[in-house]
């Protein structure tokens, strides 16, 4: 990569305060994406992708830590300085009944960004919202109709029209296709492959379903306890995971071939808790591979191969062989 | 795609709910009426509330005078008119002064950051802590009476209970993600509260609103019957009552405030039936069914 990357995060960390205790939900996020790239963000329920995903258009405050988008700073903007920026990064929910407001039809839905930005009259701001349904492949007369009167795919679509209106050049997809039926998920993930390609987006798409990432995502960024374990190209990840954790990950994805019976990792216990996080590495205490170094420092992310860093101070662990 | 040819909003859908509530019909089929009479009364009653008949004074129902008279000789009937349109206006405009106030607390409470939020609830409690009776009774002899300080001190004794509603329901709203996805494409707190926040809370602005008008008239009532509220010789049912309190006129000439305080008595009625109507049509529980 010479070009600068379009979205660069550096040190990103999102701390809440409770009674007694600080939650240290994401801990030194680090990581670029270029312009045009799919990168998978992967991870367990809790490890902290939803705030990655949210702090980085900062949809939430992040504690510290900076995002730098095409070139500004977005943690230090100004209110209305962001928002001005706002149409060029946009956001994909994981809820598609949550995430349209049950009060606005589709063509309120879809014309409400427009709106806020001020951009073109009433008529072309439906022009627009129409070409969006066309985009998602929705028939034009959904304009006028209530979000309780489409399936969850349908307005998992309507959602994927909404962040496509104001032409953003970036979107963050926080598992758009998980609360979804799996015959209606292939039909998404692939508007959203097709959509990616014919519109050159940039896209972080969160998920914890493997297969969809491996299949959508150029590089993948995997997330454990609210740290970077590994990132890599998703053809060098799959085929050769360096870290245990992504390794345990790997050997979960079930295999349509019987013969081919993997020797399963299974991890033990659940996740710890981030309001007290293990020391050294976070992932140890479920490690099969772990050593009493581990428990020292907390190992910084490191090349193993060109283009390929760990968080893992072991180098004698490559990939299971099959 | 779903079936259905005509998309029906919530709103449509409260609307139907609310036609199929028998108590709510009732509750429209007397409040009509009588909203009507009161409104026109000028066009089709021979007296002004005012006028005075001194060969009829202290009359019982008849022919000429349908409600009888009261001491003066005046239309019992044309003054429980009259008193409806002051008791109404008064009720309503307190209502909407007290819906907007209430409305803009809640939304600076819950919009404004952990500071306004803090002051506005603290001045909430506070307004809530005083005794009601005497908070009315200082604020009246304050602002003095007449109708407009009526309304003034009826609208500010009964925003804070709205504005905690409000401030709950926009507490919510606030995270829901078609809010976040509203801010994410960069909407200001203006857009957020009067797209977002008002069509949300509109269940529970009519509900108060309506039920609220009730309660007003019946404070207005309470004012003027104290001598505070609309003074004579303009007509309020309220006054109306205060008027007819001695016992003399209790027990002989009952027409001079059974008439007023019915008509109190069923415009409230029919109002809380109204309200409660509305309350149900707009439970999202009703469509689980």
């Amino acid at each position: 990569m010479t070009e600068a990357p379009l979205l660069s995060v550096r040190g990103l960390a999102k701390h809440y305060q409770t009674r007694g205790a600080t939650l240290k939900i994401l801990q030194d996020i680090s990581f670029d994406i270029a312009k045009g790239e799919v990168v998978g963000l992967v991870g367990e329920s809790g490890s902290g992708k939803t705030t990655i995903g949210r702090s980085v258009l900062r949809l939430i405050e992040p504690s510290a830590g900076a995002v730098v988008f095409d070139g500004d700073d977005l943690t230090t903007l100004s209110g209305g300085e962001l928002r001005r920026r706002r149409p060029r990064m946009q956001y994909i929910f994981q809820d598609p009944y949550a995430s349209l407001s049950p009060r606005m039809t589709i063509g309120e839905i879809l014309t409400e960004g427009l709106k806020i930005q001020g951009i073109g009259s009433r008529a072309e701001r439906l022009e627009r919202a129409r070409k969006a349904l066309e985009q998602v492949e929705l028939p034009p007369d959904a304009i006028n109709r209530y979000a309780h009167e489409f399936s969850g795919g349908q307005r998992q679509r309507i959602g994927i029209a909404r962040a496509l209106t104001l032409a953003p050049d970036f979107i963050v997809a926080d598992e758009p296709v998980s609360a979804l039926d799996v015959s209606i998920q292939a039909q998404v993930v692939n508007l959203m492959r097709d959509l990616q390609q014919r519109l050159g987006l940039t896209m972080l798409f969160i998920s914890h379903d493997l297969a969809v990432v491996e299949y959508i995502c150029d590089r993948v960024i995997v997330l454990y306890l609210g740290r970077i374990m590994e990132i890599a190209t998703s053809e060098d990840l799959y085929a050769r995971p360096q870290h245990p954790y992504t390794q345990a990950l790997m050997s979960a994805i079930p295999s349509p071939d019987p013969d081919l019976a993997r020797k399963r990792e299974i991890l033990k216990g659940d996740i710890p808790s981030p309001a007290n996080p293990p020391s050294g590495c976070v992932f140890r205490t479920r490690c099969p591979k772990a050593l009493d170094a581990c428990a020292a420092a907390v190992p910084q992310l490191r090349e193993v191969a060109p283009g390929h860093v760990k968080a893992c101070i072991r180098d004698d662990i490559g990939y299971p062989e099959p | 795609m779903p079936a259905s040819p005509s998309s029906s909003g919530p709103l449509a859908r409260a609307t139907g709910r609310f036609l199929l509530n028998r108590a709510a019909l009732v509750g429209v089929a007397l409040l009509l009426p009588l909203l009507a009479a009161v409104l026109t009364y000028p066009l089709w009653m021979p007296y002004r509330p005012n006028d005075i008949d001194l060969l009829a004074m202290n009359a019982a129902p008849s022919a000429a005078h349908w409600f009888g008279t009261d001491g003066v000789g005046r239309d019992v009937l044309a003054r429980t008119l009259e008193g409806g349109r002051i008791s109404l206006l008064v009720a309503v405009s307190s209502v909407v002064l007290s819906t907007a106030i209430g409305f803009l607390v809640g939304a600076v409470s819950a919009f404004g950051g952990r500071f306004a939020d803090a002051l506005a609830m603290r001045s909430v409690d506070l307004a809530m802590t005083l005794p009601p009776v005497i908070f009315l009774l200082v604020l009246a002899s304050i602002v003095g009476s007449g109708i407009w300080s009526t309304v003034v001190v009826i609208a500010l004794l009964s925003w804070p209970v709205l504005s905690r509603m409000i401030r709950a329901r926009l507490l919510e709203l606030r995270e829901r993600e078609f809010v976040m996805a509203s801010r994410g494409m960069g909407a200001g707190i203006g857009h957020l509260l009067f797209r977002h926040g008002l069509p949300n809370s509109i269940d529970i602005l009519v509900v108060y609103a309506t039920l609220q008008v009730a309660n007003a008239i019946l404070l207005e009532a309470g004012l003027s019957f104290l001598g505070l509220g609309v003074p004579p010789p303009a007509a309020s049912w309220g006054n109306m009552l205060n008027a007819a309190r001695s016992t003399a006129v209790l027990e002989q000439y009952p027409w001079q405030w059974l008439f007023p305080g019915g008509a109190l008595v069923l415009a409230v009625l029919a109002i809380n039936f109204i309200g409660d109507g509305l309350r149900d049509a707009f439970d999202p529980r009703v469509d689980l069914n």
